[in-house]
């Protein structure tokens, strides 16, 4: 099809319809904003795309984002060093430190065993956990990976690995979410939720 | 038998159903840790749903468990074992073709596994699903010469049957004539008496692994999730 476009906007069209969830309907709305907007905002979002490309990359220690070779979690020295959580995306780690119940550091494993994808354990950064364990002094590890299939399957993978190594190794508890209804609660979450009761101080 | 990431919260879920052979359909807000649905969709799950019909894909508007076939999900062993079924089942069933045949088969075959773990569930039902298919392996003579005394030392895919010594040395992959044997009892409907007395582990792998091997054949697709058996 023959473009109606200019050059330049044609190819600004076809860069935001590469972007996850962008159609080419959404990428022509962008690019006409972006035509209507100041200049100057313009060149504040072309600045942060190259700054985040060429500041960002990952952590050498626990593969979250890092601005420089260590993520600022690793470089905190008030943090526990015994106490390694691992998650599967950096994002897992934004969602556990709004909860600030957590001190230790983490680990991320940039994905998940999925035998539906033919992901395995190789494609994932456990050679790495395993190298980090014995020279940070790691005492427990939780696996904080997604209560899914896929992340069941990486949680028990990992079990298997860590356990003969000595260490004390949990998996974050699954059971009912915070203001919802028991009627509604599905079989395995429920009986999950049963199985790691808790007694209540009187 | 698969989930799909969509958009911020939703999945895509493809299934397996009694009436209507394989269905894809949207449930929306699955990801989400309140979703009604919570760990009903996950793979694995026998449930009673209700969807509706959409232009492309059905939207899943009501689930409930039949059985959540919840030991599958649990030990490693088990779940990488489930997996390949379901991803065999996804290749050769047809959307919106009535299957009833291989929906009970699924249902069985991941039931057996949830209650009795054993290795030898998954290539008989890989073996299964070929005869089901029209590729029943042929096992009582050599599939290039006729020869009915055996011993048969090699198997052809291509030809779907067993081959004699002399053919085996021309052509086929070599299989040990115990492994034949325990070929033989699964597609003859021995299986509760393979899984009470299986035989050795390298006998099973290499049947699960010839299982394997058809059904990549007779499909034309690569089975992903047997990297991990």
């Amino acid at each position: 099809m023959a473009s109606f476009y200019e050059g330049p906007v044609q190819r600004l069209i076809d860069e935001f319809g590469r972007l996850p969830g962008i159609g080419p309907k959404s990428a022509q709305r962008i690019a006409y904003y972006l035509l209507k907007a100041a200049p100057e905002d313009a060149r504040r979002l072309a600045a942060s795309i190259v700054e985040v490309k060429e500041k960002i990359s990952w952590c050498r220690r626990c593969f979250n984002i890092a601005e420089g070779e260590e993520c600022a979690i690793c470089r905190d020295t008030r943090r526990d060093s015994t106490v390694l959580c691992v998650v599967e995306e950096p994002r897992d780690i934004v969602a556990i430190e709004r909860t600030q119940e957590f001190r230790g550091r983490y680990h991320v494993l940039q994905g998940t065993i999925s035998p539906i994808e033919g992901v395995g354990p190789d494609q994932l950064r456990i050679k790495d956990l395993l190298h980090r364990i014995p020279e940070e002094g790691v005492e427990e590890v939780i696996l904080a990976t997604n209560p899914n299939t896929d992340g069941e399957v990486t949680a028990m993978y990992l079990a298997k690995v860590l356990t003969p190594l000595g260490l004390r190794v949990t998996r974050i508890a699954s059971g009912l979410p915070v203001g919802g209804d028991l009627e509604y609660a599905d079989e395995v979450t429920l009986g999950r939720a049963l199985e790691g009761r808790r007694v209540v101080d009187g | 038998m698969r989930t799909t990431k969509l958009g911020e919260a939703d999945r895509i879920i493809s299934f397996m159903t009694q009436g209507h052979g394989k269905v894809r359909a949207v449930a929306k807000g699955i990801r989400k840790s309140g979703s009604r649905f919570g760990a009903r969709l996950e793979p694995t799950s026998h449930v009673a749903l209700q969807c509706y019909r959409g232009r492309e894909l059905d939207v899943v508007t009501q689930v409930e468990t039949i059985d959540a076939n919840r030991a599958l999900r649990e030990s490693y062993a088990c779940i990488t074992h489930a997996v390949p079924m379901l991803e065999a089942v996804d290749q050769v069933a047809q959307e919106r073709e009535a299957a009833p045949a291989l929906y009970r088969m699924l249902v069985r075959a991941l039931r057996t596994l949830s209650e009795r773990p054993s290795p030898v569930v998954t290539p008989a039902f890989f073996w299964k699903l070929l005869s089901l298919e029209g590729f029943h392996p042929y096992l009582d003579a050599c599939v290039r010469c006729g020869e009915e005394s055996g011993p048969f030392t090699a198997i052809d895919l291509g030809e779907g049957g067993v081959l004699c010594a002399t053919c085996g040395r021309l052509g086929g992959r070599r299989v040990d004539p115990e492994a034949l044997a325990f070929l033989g009892q699964l597609v003859g409907g021995e299986l509760n008496h393979a899984i009470a007395n299986p035989p050795a582990p390298e006998h099973v792998h290499e049947i699960e692994r010839l299982g394997v091997l058809a059904l990549e054949y007779h499909s034309e697709r690569r089975l992903r999730s047997a990297s991990l058996l």
